[in-house]
């Protein structure tokens, strides 16, 4: 066990070192850094001190490491814009995200299951091809186009909702649907997936063999186990819509890590884009290293596994 | 009584069963293609240029609008119609080539690790997970930052984000190729390692790419789509549907709905379609990736 958590705490550290080099390689491969990290129209003396800080006239390995040690105290450069360090405006940025994340969350949960279970429940009939069109339909609209068009009904239209800004739970619900509604999708085909592969297995035939009603068979005994990798999928979703959220935050002005990569980009401030893809892909390998010590701590058929 | 009609057997070369075939979306995808293709011919006016005395006109059957512009006219009173015509352009030139280039290199890389092994598919492997493990869309946001935005880039910056999905799953597909009778065989006869991976193990990967390419198109427009909308995309004023719409949020307050409402149906209608070929091609020619 604690043999397998090693290893896997190793590729995950392998693969953030791998990260950090690749946007590092980027940045330095594709011209002169100073361009990107250096305010445009700045004074000479900047230039220096940014060329003296990163030490660009030294080997690039040297340049590398200089660069990871500045990432691993938490030194992700200071915004061009805001003028403060990157990681004190993305933590301040982070909990908006989260929130608009778990109600997206809670809301693609409560739609994706019980139509997951209804589709495998009646597979074949119509809430089946019903809960079909509703996937391909979740998996192929744009999520910002589903906010614009929300906002061109509930207020432009309605009235009902703003269209923009945060504080309020109204102000939470247009945004957490457009985030949401593609992973309702997601979470619909693999609650259905789940679900008929459960109601196939031989524990659920011995339970309708003796006798359970069925509305028993399918609530007690087999939405809990299919539930498992829907749950899992959930988990990571949650790490993805938080950084995914781009478009939606910019389309409702939400104040989340999106609009900050939003913001980022419009005012050219390369040291806030740089942070919000290396954070973001270090928040995706530590999740998947969480599920997968969590997964072996529950099932030992994948620990002992090579 | 009922004469027997003969009952014709196929070769099973010919079996390919044509009863569900997505006939709609075929047809949606051609229609969009034959678009691009005769936008010129077309479009009834420039896509680029407007005059200003007709801005925010309505489409025509609304009040206000007139029959020179179907579709109504955008901020800079240019013509809606002519717009979507030329962005069907970009979303199918910037989508095929990005599919085809992800394509191409995702599957020479999937063949050349899986089929290598050893180090070779460590470094590929290692590389392809990392890029799996940044956010698709902040990752492309981050190279035009660097790179800075152009079509050319676009096809790029789509193409070094999205050739990772197609690496892992060719890779796959090579290991349990690389144990079957055939390739065995080749390898006792003499072939090189490279004629191996060219005659023998690239004709079998090929559907698989074609189902993953086909249901990737969706995706990559959708976030060229995205990347336009952004700012980050398309450079303005050439009409790229992800463009429109963010040109489309500064009448949408005062109601101007066309201007969100129309290419927001294209991008939908082109990646809906995409998704039923994609699905109905994974089901016909690729049994293995019926689960993904």
């Amino acid at each position: 066990m604690t043999h397998y958590i090693l290893r896997r705490l190793g590729y995950s550290l392998v693969s953030l070192l791998l990260l950090s080099l690749t946007i590092f390689l980027f940045v330095r491969v594709t011209g002169d850094p100073t361009t990107l990290l250096v305010e445009p129209g700045a004074p000479q003396a900047d230039v220096d001190a940014i060329r003296q800080r990163f030490g660009l006239d030294q080997p690039i390995w040297v340049q590398y490491w200089t660069f990871l040690a500045s990432l691993l105290t938490g030194d992700f450069g200071n915004s061009f814009y805001y003028r403060t360090p990157v990681l004190d405006l993305y933590l301040s940025r982070l909990p908006n995200s989260l929130l608009l994340a778990l109600a997206a969350m809670a809301f693609s949960l409560l739609i994706g299951i019980p139509s997951g279970i209804l589709a495998a429940v009646r597979v074949g009939g119509f809430w089946d091809s019903a809960g079909k069109t509703f996937s391909l339909l979740g998996l192929s609209l744009p999520s910002f186009w589903v906010g614009l068009v929300l906002i061109l009904i509930f207020s432009v239209s309605l009235g009902w909702l703003p269209s923009s800004g945060s504080g309020t739970v109204w102000h939470l619900l247009m945004p957490a649907f457009a985030l949401g509604w593609y992973f309702a999708a997601a979470h619909m085909r693999l609650t259905r997936s789940s679900m008929l592969e459960v109601l196939g297995s031989e524990y659920i035939k011995l339970a309708r063999l003796k006798g359970l009603p069925e509305p028993r068979v399918i609530a007690k005994h087999a939405f809990k186990n299919a539930l498992i990798p829907v749950l899992t999928l959930a988990g990571i979703n949650l790490v993805i819509m938080i950084n995914v959220a781009v478009v939606v935050e910019t389309v409702f002005a939400w104040p989340g890590i999106g609009r900050l990569l939003y913001e980022g980009i419009t005012f050219r401030d390369f040291p806030v884009v740089q942070a919000v893809v290396l954070l973001g892909g270090a928040m995706i390998v530590l999740v998947n290293l969480l599920i997968d010590i969590l997964y072996a701590l529950i099932d030992p058929r994948i620990r002992l596994e090579r | 009584m009922a004469i027997e009609t003969p009952v014709v057997e196929l070769s099973p070369r010919f079996s390919f069963r044509l009863d569900d075939f997505p006939l709609l979306p075929t047809l949606i995808l051609t229609g969009i293609a034959l678009v691009a293709l005769f936008a010129g011919a077309l479009a009834p006016h420039d896509p680029e240029v407007g005059s200003l005395a007709a801005r925010f006109r309505p489409p025509a059957w609304q009040a206000g609008g007139s029959l020179e512009h179907l579709l109504g006219t955008d901020h800079l009173g240019r013509d809606v119609l002519s717009r979507l015509i030329f962005g069907a352009r970009v979303s199918v030139v910037v989508g095929f080539t990005a599919v085809v280039v992800a394509g191409a290199t995702g599957t020479l890389l999937g063949i050349i690790s899986g089929y290598l092994g050893g180090w070779v598919d460590q470094v590929i492997m290692r590389i392809t997970d990392t890029w799996l493990a940044l956010p698709a869309l902040t990752f492309a946001i981050f190279l035009t930052a660097i790179v800075g935005p152009s079509e050319m880039n676009i096809v790029i910056i789509l193409a070094a984000v999205y050739w990772t999905r197609y690496a892992r799953v060719i890779r796959g597909e090579v290991l349990s190729l690389k144990e079957r009778e055939f390739v065995r065989l080749a390898v006792v006869a003499g072939c090189s390692k490279w004629s191996i991976m060219h005659r023998h193990i690239l004709p079998n990967v090929l559907n698989s790419a074609i189902v993953l390419g086909t249901l990737m198109l969706g995706v990559v427009i959708v976030t060229e789509a995205a990347l336009s909308f952004l700012g980050v995309g398309v450079p303005p004023p050439k009409p790229a549907w992800g463009l429109m719409l963010a040109d489309g949020k500064k009448g949408m307050m005062v109601g101007y709905w066309w201007l969100t409402v129309l290419p927001g149906l294209c991008i939908m209608l082109m990646v809906l379609s995409a998704n039923l070929l994609g699905d109905w091609l994974r089901v016909k020619l690729d049994p293995q990736l019926r689960q993904l």
